[in-house]
């Protein structure tokens, strides 16, 4: 294994988080960097995806979950974020939902300059509305997802985990 | 059109013990439900988002049979969530939709292309098993015991006279009885979910 896979955040860690803090529903959009964990999720037979066609309706999607008892984590990337400031808002903020967010953070790199206006805004995006969040690049940072379960749990509010992997393993 | 004070109380004779998210008929539903515990009258969160909600209650709740008193206006607005409905397939899910052809609470300005839209034809052509649509009240009469008694998920679409609302919000008389959190709080208590 080179240097670079084992420094990556692999979809099997991600999926390992999930089941460690008992999610039961994956409400998803598909980004640039899931495809290999949405295989992996589709064959696990304790986890109920639900595909949805704009990320605002995950929100409400994931806020119906929870209130009737189960727990649902939404996975999308930064862009469908911040399409859903207003769901966002009156559903999973307004109705107090405990619900994580793995939000795919394209545009984001940690050397030179960004040049993507997706991943300019993100984090402010975050912070307009008063969500934390945890990055998440690697493996090693993997343990931040359960943190943000148990937060989200503590606070009844939505949390982030932002996965900055973007061409990585992540996406293999 | 029927009036939908006058469709929800026909509708309450059938209810059963359905979980009920009375929408856009909030205000209606609270003097007519003898089932209280079991409504979820939140209001408008974020609009088009109830169908979302309702779907993921009804997932959540597969036992129970899930009903929604869904708008046109929101449905216009997340119209790709009938998408998500149909592919999931909540047998328990049970969608109705009042159409009054306008933005009732902004005063009344009209839907986009608010005559000649057929939403029964939209929810069948996203992959409702079953749809209708119901101008009058003696129709949905005659019809609504043998949709609620078929599993779903079911859409009817239901032609409703426009209550316009032109006061400004803050002088609205507020119909709600119980916060958002005491809404949710109790309907937990009822169906035994501890979070």
């Amino acid at each position: 294994m080179t240097q670079t896979q084992e420094a990556a955040l692999s979809p099997e860690t991600v999926l390992e988080e999930m089941k460690k803090n008992g999610v039961t529903h994956v409400v998803w959009l598909p980004d640039s960097e899931t495809n290999w964990l949405y295989l992996l999720m589709k064959a696990d037979p304790s986890l109920h995806l639900i595909a949805v066609s704009r990320e605002g309706h995950a929100f409400a999607t994931a806020a119906g979950l929870s209130v009737g008892g189960k727990t649902p984590i939404i996975l999308i990337q930064n862009t469908g974020l911040m399409e859903s400031g207003d769901s966002l808002r009156g559903w999973a903020l307004g109705l107090n939902i405990p619900v994580v967010l793995m939000v795919g953070y394209r545009g984001w790199t940690r050397h030179g300059i960004t040049t993507d206006t997706a991943a300019t805004y993100t984090e402010r995006f975050l912070n307009a509305f008063g969500i934390n969040y945890y990055l998440v690049e690697s493996n090693a940072d993997a343990p931040r997802i359960s943190v943000a379960f148990e937060e989200a749990q503590r606070t009844k509010r939505p949390v982030a985990v932002l996965v900055g992997d973007e061409y990585h393993g992540f996406n293999r | 059109m029927m009036q939908t004070a006058e469709m929800l109380k026909v509708f309450q004779q059938y209810r059963g013990d359905a979980i009920v998210i009375p929408g856009r008929g909030g205000r209606h539903w609270v003097n007519i439900s003898t089932c209280p515990n079991r409504d979820v009258p939140l209001g408008d969160p974020a609009m088009g988002g109830h169908a979302s909600f309702a779907l993921g209650l009804a997932l959540a709740q597969p036992d129970k049979k899930v009903v929604l008193i869904d708008s046109e206006g929101d449905v216009l607005m997340g119209m790709g969530a009938l998408a998500t409905i149909a592919e999931q397939a909540p047998t328990n899910f049970y969608h109705f939709m009042l159409d009054n052809e306008c933005y009732a609470t902004t005063g009344g300005q009209p839907v986009p292309n608010a005559k000649n839209i057929a939403y029964d034809v939209i929810a069948r052509g996203a992959g409702y098993p079953r749809a209708y649509a119901f101008e009058t009240l003696e129709d949905f009469s005659n019809n609504i015991k043998a949709i609620l008694d078929e599993p779903g998920p079911v859409f009817v679409a239901l032609k409703v006279d426009p209550e316009i609302e032109n006061e400004p919000i803050g002088r609205r008389r507020r119909w709600q009885t119980r916060t958002r959190d005491q809404v949710i709080q109790d309907l937990q208590q009822e169906l035994g979910i501890r979070r």
